[in-house]
């Protein structure tokens, strides 16, 4: 695993900034720009993966009793699930609850 | 030792690009543009160059190809002025924070405006903190000479940088010298084949050009500017190397009849050339002046600069360009910042001339070698006389 930015100095950087890691991105903490987090309702969920489908960040997963959650690592709170989601059974909830 | 022909410089420089064996050639193909594309092109179609002639919509497009291409690991070339400059502006900026070895000639011409196609350093002011290496060539020979150093330069491995080769416009490309081509001997021991640093490959995939948060953009500049002033042995190697081969034997800083002398000319491109007249003019009336060529502007020689000054008491610096509301011009104003701890600073007198083509002729020099005195006199160079329009009409 590579050194987090804040770990390199600019005698660590490689030439021109490039990165030589092919797929580091994942190691991108990109869910601490959320300041809501969505919440399925598992009494109206039907389980469709729609929420799954629409993610623009592939932050949604399938649990093991096949409903649906967010990688709170990766999900930047954009509510585009909520927004697609059939039955409406996502919430977006403030992140300081 | 290769043939010496009569040609137009641009045609030559074309040659040049040609010897160099480059893969993709991206311009913009009208105004403002040269003859060295139009050339260049001609080679192409006609099967004499084997590479992929690229004509974009636009400088801002012939700069990202050429980006693109340097990554693909291909030798590339381009070439523009003025405006075309301005309109690529971003992606040359982006060139080098890449470190791709992109070759360029700036036939150096006006910013409009008003607007004007002709000959002075506004252009290449405008570029001035872009990270590129940057060399000024006088003449044709020197033009020639310069893109394959040019090559030999950005793609060294230790460098990595893009190099532009100033050129004035109009004054020097459209004009028909003397110039001696390199055989093919020569080239091939010059230059070698380009091996990049960083290579777009399926097999090995890297990303170029990937975003810098706050946490990394401070540590990304200073390599950057550090790569940059690194660069400098490199070059000098380059042109040792040349010396060896060509016999022609370049330098960051050049100087003419400068032993000794009191008063100094300051000049870059080419203008040094019609300053040595009148440098050989004012020696013949028993005065003492010589001169110093600024050939390197980035990165900026500074030593050399400050041994070349030594003894000089009047420093006359000539600005093709303008800092509006600023200090006058750029190379004074880098002059003043690289002389400021000296103990014997020569008093300096910026003059500003030759805008957009206007003629400076060698008497000309001698008038701004006489103004200069006549300043110094009274006292050292004021404020207000930091920076003269030289000729302007009243």
């Amino acid at each position: 695993m590579p050194k987090s930015e804040f770990d390199l100095g600019w005698k660590d950087i490689e030439p021109g900034c490039s990165v030589s890691e092919p797929g580091n991105a994942s190691q991108y903490r990109t869910g601490d720009w959320r300041s809501i987090r969505p919440v399925w309702d598992h009494t109206k969920c039907i389980k469709c993966g729609i929420c799954y489908i629409y993610c623009p960040d592939a932050a949604i997963f399938k649990n093991p009793e096949g409903y649906f959650e967010a990688d709170l690592y990766y999900c930047k709170g954009c509510g585009i699930c909520a927004q697609e989601c059939i039955t409406g059974c996502i919430k977006m909830v403030e992140e300081a609850e | 030792m290769g043939k010496r022909v009569g040609i137009e410089n641009s045609i030559a420089a074309a040659d040049a690009v040609k010897m160099a064996d480059v893969d993709v050639v991206a311009a913009y193909p009208i105004t403002p543009q040269t003859h060295i594309v139009e050339h260049l092109a001609e080679l192409v179609a006609d099967g004499e160059l084997d590479a992929e002639f690229i004509p974009v919509e636009s400088e801002h497009s012939a700069m990202s190809v050429c980006c693109g291409s340097v990554a693909a690991g291909a030798r590339t070339f381009t070439c523009t002025s003025a405006q075309g400059l301005a309109l690529m502006n971003e992606i040359v900026f982006i060139a080098a924070s890449l470190r791709l070895p992109i070759v360029m000639i700036l036939a150096n011409r006006s910013l409009s405006g008003p607007l004007s196609i002709w000959n002075d350093h506004t252009d290449v002011m405008s570029v001035r903190d872009c990270g590129w290496i940057q060399v000024f060539a006088d003449n044709g020979q020197e033009l020639f000479d310069h893109v394959l150093f040019a090559y030999r330069v950005a793609e060294d491995q230790k460098v990595s940088l893009p190099v532009m080769v100033n050129i004035d416009g109009f004054i020097v490309t459209h004009v028909i010298e003397a110039v001696e081509y390199w055989d093919e001997d020569q080239v091939k021991k010059y230059l070698p084949p380009f091996k990049p640093v960083n290579v777009l490959n399926p097999d090995k995939p890297i990303t170029i050009g990937a975003f810098g948060m706050p946490g990394i953009f401070t540590e990304a500049k200073k390599n950057q500017d550090q790569a940059l002033i690194d660069s400098k042995p490199h070059i000098m190697k380059a042109w040792d190397e040349m010396a060896k081969i060509v016999g022609r034997k370049y330098e960051p800083v050049e100087t003419y009849k400068i032993e000794g002398a009191e008063t100094a000319f300051l000049t870059m491109g080419s203008f040094s050339e019609t300053a040595s007249i009148a440098v050989d003019k004012l020696r013949e009336a028993g005065k003492s002046v010589g001169q110093i060529k600024l050939r390197l502007w980035r990165p900026f020689p500074f030593d050399e600069i400050r041994e070349a000054m030594k003894g000089v008491k009047k420093l006359i610096v000539i600005d093709r360009a303008i800092s509006y509301g600023g200090p006058g011009g750029p190379v004074a104003s880098e002059i003043r910042a690289a002389l400021y701890q000296e103990k014997n600073m020569p008093a300096i007198a910026n003059f500003l001339c030759g805008f957009a083509g206007r003629d400076v002729t060698a008497d000309d020099f001698v008038r701004m070698c006489e103004k200069t005195e006549e300043l110094a006199k009274n006292k050292k160079p004021i404020r207000e006389e930091d920076y003269i329009f030289y000729g302007v009409r009243e």
